[in-house]
């Protein structure tokens, strides 16, 4: 059985017990040791209909030890925070590296910095959160205005999460900093039916760090967005297959750019040699229209942070400048391995996961035209006004569904279409991106890729794509 | 109590104790005048490495343990809470969460124990391994790394790559004396190797094995497997968009039934989200020559479970025979609703889930078993043959019956194959379940079920131009 530990959290007490640890690691021959602390507080509501369905706690603990010798890293993580359970992980890590501890130091320690507290004021965040009895009021409201909204409604749903983290990080390079985050997140979906038509559509909301945010939430709009969106995919016709232009929505449309683009723009894509833009800094690899940002800053945004997984306070990093490509995401093995510098980037799902570059709030700036310029600009082609989900190939081709789709026929919106698929490769449609809307709006999500599934914010303004493939029927 | 296994796993591993969980469980229950509670707990011990180019790139070790606890309240109304802290403090604030929890219990459907949860376990043929260190399995996936790049100079690198094994425990115990424990070893290995040519894009292909320990691993298997999928892909050409009778490799076919499994899913059903009715038990669902069956216990399916997350015993289950719907997956709550037993496909929770466990799919025995003689590579009209299939979390739309999804495949005519550049199929789960022509071949093991090839008419493909 595993000691409990935890009683009052990360206190005081950890600083001594982590440099003990350090010193340990340092001695044996590390080059550097990283000590990620975590306690988790998860709960999730799940409404059916107009019934609470699922009330799910879960509380989590753990470690993950990381040891770097040259540029390579063994990484250990376990539930056990007992100072044995945690020396055990360090000597597991160190063994993997071929180090174990010696009586005689091999490296000095010099000690752990003034703790960096950017948790500080947050610590009632946790209880400023609503109580499952006004969570649970909260869903009901948001499934019984589908109800009202909605037609031939088969089911209707609505979830929340909230996540509570905290995390103490400590290396022997005298990282010391701790954080508290708070996710919550709300969902709307229903599925609607009538004879052999049928259409299942889904809105997220989330928000970090605003422990009020279920409170302000418009179940009422945003039941009717769902329930509009609904109605009008329930009888539409499925798209024909074939080559033509697109004009991607904002908000979730910045999936695309996300999965086809930002993850080339990992520093872990350029360390596996998958990535066709890892010597193409300074060269043109987008549409001159196209300018990217990548940033941890934006308030209250899914995917900001005060602090990194490895302790660094996030940057806004400009990953494409007017076409041009500027720089990488980067984390501490990053830099190590590629030469590109740490950008605040390193994230990890939770303590059984070693951090690796990934992206926070990821979006396309907006540009100067009109939506509707963008549309008045295509003679045939197709309008995505909601992306589903999608996924990138080892080789970079993309494929994302549209949730709700429809023609543009002559420089005009027409008929709903559904069944369509955005197919391609970044570096070939990142060049066909030829205009860009002033109505930049971001939209939650999760990421889940080589470090976990992580909070993060896509965006983009209303986007045009000269020329894609649109899978149909 | 149940034990499926008896050996001892790697002496890193933090072992459950069921005698001494349930005490300390009964007495908290007790002292919080809790009298009904289940628990279901797991610990493992992993380790794993990764390389690039004959370094080592990551290595990995993780020991978790995790437990969730159901308590039922004086209305009867259940609460659920999980915790990966498994000291008696933290048994403890599982329990009180979960008490706590309980007042929002669903008083419409309510779970139960299991009818089956003290009922024989079948025996699994498991032999428990002892770990190998992580620096030997470095060196077997650098070694087996080097295999794969030398097999063609257009082989560049091996970006997706992992070599992994876990010592592992389950548990299940309820206030009414069940007793379920499980140890298992398993080991895995997958290689995704990464070709280009000059001037010309890059493919990639893969192959994954499993086994009960490392030194079980068919490694040699998966280099070959692995160099052949990459390398046939070189010489690709794109495909015309338009309607191809389609030849689904068996690991395709089953990707693509696992993705539609919630036809077979009472909890769905239940919930509205199948395209499924209790009305479809008896209907004629497919092609009459098609048999699905679930069967976890096929000693193909590595690392099966003997219980399933409520302590029912694993078993078979015909879904489908003929084409017609025989049976639903159901746990406890759903098998009440429908008045069957449990099935042992159950998850736990709150609201308990349900899923199925490894698919056996054949040609119904006294049918016609479709078109014989089927040979994909014989002479006649074009033929996509489709390899494998990407991005099903994406591209399907289980409650629509919808499917879009990338693949990768040949183009094949008169014999001559030829691999496609990038195409995505598309169709509704199911014309095609009622549109199979028949199959091919002897069927295959693979790590999701056990399939032949499988042909289908009229599917529409999409290619990029």
């Amino acid at each position: 059985m595993v000691l409990s530990p935890l009683a009052g959290g990360f206190d005081t007490t950890w600083r001594s017990r982590l440099e003990s640890l350090l010193s340990s690691g340092r001695g044996s021959g590390a080059d550097l040791v990283e000590v990620f602390l975590e306690r988790t507080d998860h709960i999730g509501l799940l409404a059916e209909q107009d019934t609470i369905t699922s009330v799910s706690p879960a509380f989590g603990m753990g470690a993950g030890i990381r040891v770097f010798r040259g540029d390579r890293d063994g990484f250990v993580s376990t539930n056990d925070l007992s100072d044995a359970g945690l020396l055990h992980a360090l000597e597991q890590a160190l063994g993997m590296l071929g180090l174990a501890p010696t009586a005689s130091a091999v490296a000095s320690f010099e000690g752990l910095m003034d703790l960096r507290d950017f948790g500080a004021s947050k610590t009632d965040w946790l209880q400023r959160c609503p109580e499952i009895q006004e969570a649970t009021g909260t869903l009901l409201e948001g499934t019984a205005a589908l109800e009202r909204h909605g037609h031939h409604l088969q089911a209707r749903r609505g979830s929340y999460a909230r996540d509570w983290q905290e995390v103490l990080v400590a290396a022997s390079d005298g990282t010391f900093a701790r954080d508290i985050r708070l996710h919550q997140s709300l969902g709307l979906n229903v599925l609607a039916a009538d004879g052999d038509h049928r259409a299942g559509l889904g809105r997220r909301y989330g928000t970090s760090g605003r422990p009020d945010d279920l409170r302000q939430w418009d179940a009422d709009g945003s039941a009717q967005e769902v329930c509009s969106s609904a109605g009008t995919m329930l009888y539409a016709d499925y798209v024909e297959a074939g080559q033509m232009p697109a004009v991607l929505a904002n908000r979730f449309g910045g999936v695309i750019f996300h999965e086809a683009c930002g993850h080339l723009l990992e520093t872990t894509q350029v360390e596996r040699g998958t990535t066709p833009f890892a010597d193409k800094v300074g060269d043109l690899i987008a549409h001159e229209a196209v300018t990217a940002i990548d940033e941890g800053l934006s308030d209250g945004a899914f995917g900001s942070l005060c602090m990194d997984d490895e302790g660094m306070e996030p940057q806004r990093t400009v990953l494409i400048e007017n076409g041009v490509l500027k720089r990488f995401l980067s984390d501490r093995a990053g830099e190590l391995r590629t030469g590109h510098a740490r950008t605040g980037s390193g994230r990890r799902q939770g303590h059984s996961f070693a951090a690796a570059s990934r992206m926070r709030n990821t979006f396309i700036a907006a540009g100067p035209h009109s939506p509707d310029e963008l549309i008045a600009s295509v003679d045939q082609g197709l309008y995505c006004k909601s992306m589903g989900g999608g996924s990138v190939g080892p080789t970079g081709q993309f494929n994302f569904a549209v949730e709700e789709g429809y023609l543009i026929e002559n420089g005009k919106l027409t008929k709903p279409v559904k069944g369509a698929t955005l197919i391609g490769e970044a570096k070939e449609v990142m060049p066909r991106i030829s205009m860009c809307a002033n109505d930049l709006e971001l939209a939650a999500g999760f990421c889940g890729s080589v470090s976990g599934s992580i909070f993060v914010t896509v965006g983009q303004p209303h986007i045009k794509v000269d020329s894609i493939t649109v899978g149909g029927r | 109590m149940d034990t499926q296994t008896s050996a001892q796993v790697g002496t890193n591993s933090k072992s459950l104790n069921p005698i001494q969980l349930r005490d300390q469980l009964e007495q908290l229950a007790r002292g919080a005048g809790i009298n009904q509670w289940d628990l279901g707990a797991s610990c493992s011990t992993d380790t794993s490495v990764q390389v690039d180019r004959g370094e080592a790139k990551q290595m990995k070790g993780a020991q978790r343990s995790a437990i969730t606890v159901r308590v039922w309240n004086g209305d009867g109304l259940v609460g659920v809470t999980s915790t990966s802290d498994l000291s008696g403090p933290g048994l403890a604030k599982a329990l009180e969460g979960a008490r706590d929890a309980s007042a929002f219990g669903n008083a419409d459907e309510t779970p139960a124990f299991s009818p089956l949860a003290t009922a024989p376990l079948a025996t699994l043929e498991q032999p428990i391994h002892q770990p190998q260190s992580i620096l030997d399995l470095l060196a077997t996936l650098k070694d087996a790394e080097r295999q794969l790049l030398d097999r063609h100079q257009a082989i560049g690198t091996v970006p997706y790559n992992g070599l992994a094994q876990r010592s592992s425990e389950r548990l299940y115990l309820n206030s009414d004396g069940a007793c379920r424990h499980q140890q298992l070893t398993t080991a895995s290995i997958y290689l995704y190797a990464r070709a280009e040519e000059t001037g010309r894009k890059p493919r990639s292909g893969g192959a994954v094995r499993l086994a009960y320990g490392a030194s079980d691993l068919d490694i040699a298997g998966c280099i070959d497997e692995a160099a052949e999928r990459t390398i046939s892909h070189l010489d690709y050409a794109p495909i015309d968009t338009g309607h191809y009778t389609c030849v689904f490799s068996p690991e395709a076919f089953l990707d693509l039934v696992g993705a539609f499994s919630s036809l077979f899913n009472a909890r769905a059903i239940l919930d509205g989200v199948s395209l499924s009715s209790r009305e479809s038990l008896g209907q004629q669902l497919a092609a009459p020559f098609l048999s699905i069956h679930d069967n976890g216990l096929n000693p193909g399916n590595v690392g099966a479970s003997a219980f399933d997350g409520e302590g029912t015993p694993t078993k078979p289950l015909a879904l489908l025979e003929g084409g017609v719907i025989q049976h639903f997956l159901h746990s406890e709550a759903t098998a009440r609703a429908f008045g069957v037993s449990p099935t042992g496909h159950a998850g736990m929770g709150s609201k308990v889930s349900v899923g199925p466990d490894w698919f056996e799919i054949s040609a119904t025995p006294g049918s016609d078993g479709g078109q014989q003689g089927l040979n994909h590579l014989g002479e006649g009209s074009p033929l996509v043959l489709i390899e494998s299939l990407s991005a099903l979390h994406a591209g399907v739309k289980a409650s629509q019956g919808s499917f879009s999804l990338p693949f990768d495949g040949w183009l094949i005519q008169n014999g001559q194959r030829r691999s496609i550049e990038a195409a995505t199929v598309a169709g509704d789960i199911r014309t095609l379940l009622k549109g199979l022509v028949g199959f091919e071949g002897a069927a295959k093991v693979t790590p999701d079920g056990l399939c032949p090839h499988v042909w289908v008419d009229g599917l529409s493909i999409t290619g990029e131009a």
